[in-house]
């Protein structure tokens, strides 16, 4: 998995690309939560644009950012879903978790209300 | 009378307890369906629940030791299944033993969810003791009850 980083505002958005799986995505997008934690951002929105594939290490590494960033005050949104990703999110019920939007304004805008 | 008969593929692959080994058997797993023409639909979903039975074989059953192997066979038979064995070394699998990840108690576990998505991307899943003393699994999809095409 690759990502790159955007700030809008106080908003940080990750925009991820590739896989989510075990032994390399899921380290990742760790990492890339921890570090824009460490850089002192609360609100952090995740889009999966370009995500492909998310498997249940994946998914457990999003479980976990999620509750570290709520713990904290923050707040962590996804953004862009592909269908395949969706479904996912539907047969694991979480996303009833998760806010997610299809559009980077509706998104953003969502973090100030 | 001129008739052609689709032939069943099958392969087989012992793997040392790398992650990395997940992505060449999704790549064998796709090479198969494609040339078959199983749909796109099907082979991904598929692909999904074998990444999850490597991994778990990999990271539960063979604890990533470089000593234990993997085996994985595929079998695809044209317009009737595809099935997939995944075989480790480890101590055992108690699926009984694995809570429902949907159960608001266990809905924000960061683990504990891999063979829930199995169960749900596969037709049969199937564990039993493996001859090795470690793991057998046998997942099924049947090809004339495709899932979401």
């Amino acid at each position: 998995m690759k990502a790159k980083v955007r700030d809008v505002g106080n908003v940080r958005i990750l925009d991820l690309e590739g896989k989510i799986t075990i032994g390399s995505g899921d380290v990742e997008l760790r990492q890339q939560i921890e570090d824009s934690v460490g850089a002192g951002f609360t609100s952090i929105l995740l889009n999966f644009k370009g995500i492909s594939h998310i498997d249940s290490s994946g998914i457990g590494e999003l479980v976990g950012c999620y509750t570290t960033i709520s713990r904290r005050g923050g707040k962590m949104k996804l953004l862009n879903l592909t269908q395949k990703i969706t479904d996912i999110l539907h047969v694991t019920q979480l996303i009833t978790v998760f806010d997610v939007y299809d559009s980077e304004q509706d998104a953003l805008a969502s973090f100030k209300a | 009378m001129l008739y052609s008969r689709r032939m069943t593929r099958a392969a087989r692959l012992q793997l040392l307890s790398l992650y990395e080994n997940i992505e060449l058997v999704e790549r064998v797993l796709s090479e198969m369906c494609h040339s078959e023409r199983v749909g796109e639909e099907t082979c991904y979903w598929v692909g999904m629940a074998v990444r999850e039975a490597l991994a778990n074989a990999i990271k539960h059953g063979n604890k990533l030791s470089a000593e234990k192997r993997v085996l994985v066979e595929v079998r695809l038979d044209p317009g009737e299944a595809l099935e997939i064995v995944v075989e480790d070394e480890g101590d055992g699998f108690d699926p009984e033993g694995v809570a429902d990840p949907t159960a608001p108690a266990n809905l924000m576990r960061s683990s504990g969810r891999g063979v829930f998505y199995m169960r749900q991307f596969m037709d049969e899943v199937h564990f039993s003791p493996a001859e090795r003393g470690g793991t057998r699994l046998r997942l099924r999809k049947n090809l004339t009850a495709r899932r979401s095409e």
